[in-house]
């Protein structure tokens, strides 16, 4: 009997560790871009990283219904991170050399960003971190391979306070007012302090620093200080399920929900739907896109995709805020691909480091976007050598009880302010790396 | 067959005490460690090394740690992850304050602040026993992560709180690639697993075993209790925060605090329970069994499900690790306390016979 249970535990070992090894053998070379998902569907965020890696993988199908990109079809593979840094690093480890190399990672972890930044200069595959990661990779001359397209939370803060500015008056009527930071202990909640800090040393506002330990459930004494300090704004810099905990502890305290303001990862229908008509009020902002379910891409996605039984999540789910931020996310992605294949090697794979210069020199104009379905969504993205952003357009909506209305216009942050700090800020981190400023003939190649 | 221990006579006392008295373990042990450094860091590639080897590597080394003080001692920790995080932000703070810091001084230091930080929250432990001692350790691991969140001095007032570590060099033999990574991390490893077997078998070890078998009558027969449970403290957290400094340093090279949360602390109990208590063996074949089943889970339940024609999504294999861990520390708990270690050990004596019955 016990020999029995020895047998048994030796073939199951054994058997395991046949799977690894082959695991890590070499695939055959397909012919695909291979666009990896690491994904949250576990874990703290898994209600609002799902829609995104949802709509990752419903666009890339999307591209390969339209014919792909000029005929190269997109492969997406996806690997489970739970929203933790060591599982995203095995994530990158283990997908970076499949299908014939992967072309861009889109961690969708600012935590996993930090580590992966250390990585990515060394293996030469570019990062895209659309609207997290480190602020300061907007900067580059520094940062070869990360891409925060579109936004990052320097840009996030600063709309957001502007909003704020706009609906007082002007900044001048900030002077004296007191704004509550409401964020994750992590990485990720702590981007976003510097251009607030900034912010109220220009314009005479106090800040109240409320960190939330991880993963965010526990936040009664954090509310509790609300109450009691009675600030005239709260900015919350939230994700995952930390986000409703914190509307429904707003609600049980009675802060006004008008006067609190999510950053673009702090409010999208998971957050919401469940507290419904009590949530009335709040406020997030936007990069750029919101809910777009009247979009030309989402309408196609519907017919081209779900129609045919292949999508990868809910129906209703389509066109929701956090899905359109993971189709943006795939069409940056391929966009940069085809632009770098147009360049390189059109009709065929282009390598991670092709597919980098591709990123940096995005030139998504109205007319492009439009075409691809994006009308009303985004506005024009131009990367270069130096801005690795792209953009700097953000939106604020507001939850009226059901569903989101846009409570602004167009906001651009303003680059006079942002662009200094994500300087200084880049090259204290090359100082600490040894790392020396980009040529303008690396900008060229 | 294979133990064939005819012959194998001692004659001096050295001999006999020695930690592989027969000869075919000392072979088996000569082969294996010929293996780990030689054979392997030719054959394996670089997913291999830095997804499975590494960390294996390391949390044995923690493995072996909190096997010292939780299996020979007895006293339930739930602090580990707090003993690693010691260890690798004071381990941090020295290499990254003085320029050309020597990195195995940087390792020191990163143990011995672990060591006396297990020596202070080990205090505890001389008057409470058990579940209650397991809540005080579970303090010093809430008390850790507020601590390196908030004091700015430990990650050397890094705005965001994550620090990162680059340029590790030994002598002169620079660390850059998975292989040497790996095989100072094995290096390292193996002195410790010499340093811990040859404890637990003197005098000391025995004193712990007496604490953690029956306290009060090792009282009576004159074991002081303090200096036993903090001995086993300061050794456990020693090298506990050791592993720490090298799983900051040497696999992650860029953290945050959440990296040494509650999450690790109860990792490092459950590859203890599974590998086997009071066991330093049974600390490698924990840990290896931890490091590869989630690897091995992620690309087998696939294969399987395609074979009965389920698709199982990423989301279904993170669940399906959590399921699969529960139940196997429950079946373990129930059916063979003492882990993998001590089915090995049945095996070697059945080995040891066999094919004779007696």
């Amino acid at each position: 009997m016990k020999l029995r249970k020895i047998a048994l535990t030796a073939a199951l070992a054994a058997a395991s560790l046949a799977a690894t090894l082959g695991a890590s053998s070499a695939l055959a070379q397909a012919k695909v871009q291979f666009f990896p998902s690491l994904t949250g569907r576990t874990g703290p965020v898994a209600p609002n990283a799902t829609p995104f890696a949802n709509g990752y993988a419903d666009y890339m199908k999307l591209v390969n219904a339209r014919g792909g990109i000029n005929g190269v079809m997109t492969l997406v593979e996806e690997c489970e991170t739970a929203y933790a840094t060591d599982r995203g690093v095995e994530c990158y480890e283990r997908l970076k050399g499949k299908h014939g190399g992967a072309t861009v990672f889109q961690p969708l972890s600012t935590g996993i960003t930090f580590a992966l930044t250390e990585k990515v200069a060394g293996d030469k595959i570019p990062l895209i971190t659309s609207g997290y990661g480190r602020s300061d990779s907007a900067d580059g001359g520094v940062f070869k391979w990360n891409f925060p397209l579109i936004g990052h939370y320097w840009v996030a803060g600063d709309a957001v306070l502007q909003h704020i500015a706009k609906q007082e008056g002007g900044w001048d009527k900030l002077k004296g007012k007191k704004i509550a930071v409401v964020y994750h202990d992590s990485p990720f909640g702590k981007e976003l302090l510097p251009i607030v800090q900034e912010r109220a040393a220009m314009h005479g506002f106090t800040l109240q620093l409320l960190p939330v330990p991880a993963p965010g459930v526990e936040q009664k004494a954090v509310w509790l200080q609300v109450r009691q300090q009675r600030p005239d704004f709260v900015v919350m810099q939230t994700w995952g399920v930390m986000t409703p905990t914190a509307i429904r502890e707003a609600i049980a305290v009675g802060y006004p929900r008008e006067k609190m303001f999510g950053t673009w990862w702090s409010g999208a229908e998971p957050d919401l739907k469940d507290i419904g008509a009590p949530a009335k009020g709040y406020n997030a902002v936007m990069m750029q896109h919101g809910a777009e379910p009247q979009s030309a891409v989402v309408k196609e996605i519907l017919s081209k995709v779900h129609d045919k039984g292949q999508g990868v999540g809910p129906k209703d789910e389509v066109g929701q805020v956090l899905y359109m931020r993971g189709v943006v996310g795939a069409m940056l992605a391929v966009e940069g691909a085809r632009a770098a294949q147009e360049r390189f090697n059109k009709g065929k794979p282009v390598t991670p480091e092709q597919a980098r210069w591709g990123y940096e020199n995005l030139n998504l104009t109205q007319a492009k976007l439009d075409a691809l379905g994006f009308k009303g969504v985004l506005r024009p993205i131009s990367t270069s050598c130096v801005d690795h952003m792209g953009s700097a357009w953000a939106r604020v909506h507001t939850w009226d009880g059901a569903k989101f209305t846009w409570a602004s216009d167009w906001l651009q942050a303003d680059e006079q302010i942002i662009r200094p700090l994500v300087k200084s800020s880049a090259e204290k981190y090359a100082a600490e790396k040894k790392w020396t400023r980009r040529t303008p003939q690396d900008c060229q190649s | 067959m294979f133990y064939r221990e005819n012959g194998q006579f001692k004659t001096n006392y050295k001999a006999d005490q020695q930690i592989f008295p027969i000869a075919q373990d000392r072979w088996a042990i000569a082969a294996l460690l010929l293996i780990g450094f030689v054979a392997v860091p030719l054959l394996a590639d670089e997913y291999f090394f830095k997804a499975i080897l590494i960390p294996f590597v390391i949390l044995s080394m923690a493995a072996l740690g909190v096997n010292i003080l939780v299996g020979y001692c007895g006293q339930i920790s739930l602090g580990s992850g707090a003993f690693m995080a010691v260890g690798a932000y004071m381990a941090y703070s020295t290499f990254v304050r003085v320029e050309g810091m020597p990195l195995i001084v940087a390792l020191m230091a990163g143990g011995l602040s672990a060591m006396a930080l297990g020596i202070l929250f080990g205090i505890p432990s001389l008057r409470v026993k058990g579940l209650y001692l397991a809540v005080a350790t579970l303090a010093a691991q809430f008390f850790c992560d507020w601590a390196f969140a908030r004091i700015g001095w430990f990650t050397n007032n890094s705005s965001s709180g994550s620090v990162a570590v680059s340029g590790l060099s030994l002598l002169g033999w620079d660390i850059n690639t998975p292989a040497r990574k790996y095989l100072f991390c094995l290096g390292l490893t193996v002195l410790v697993a010499l340093l811990a077997k040859n404890l637990v078998r003197g005098a000391i070890g025995r004193e712990w075993m007496a604490i953690r078998d029956m306290d009060v009558a090792a009282a009576v027969i004159g074991i002081r209790p303090m200096y036993a449970k903090l001995s086993a403290f300061a050794v456990s957290s020693f090298i506990v925060g050791m592993a720490g400094v090298l799983w900051a340093f040497v696999h992650l090279g860029s953290w945050e605090p959440l990296a040494f949360s509650i999450d690790r602390s109860f990792q490092l109990l459950f590859i203890v329970i599974i590998g086997g208590l009071g066991s330093i063996m049974g600390s490698f074949f924990g840990a290896a069994f931890i490091v590869v089943l989630p690897i091995a889970l992620n690309q087998v339940l696939p294969a399987i499900g395609s074979l009965v024609g389920l698709t199982v999504s990423t989301a279904m294999i993170s669940h399906a690790e959590y399921m699969i861990f529960g139940a196997l520390i429950v079946w373990f708990l129930i059916a063979e306390p003492h882990g993998l270690a001590r089915l090995w050990s049945i095996g070697k004596q059945k080995l040891r016979l066999w094919p004779f019955p007696h």
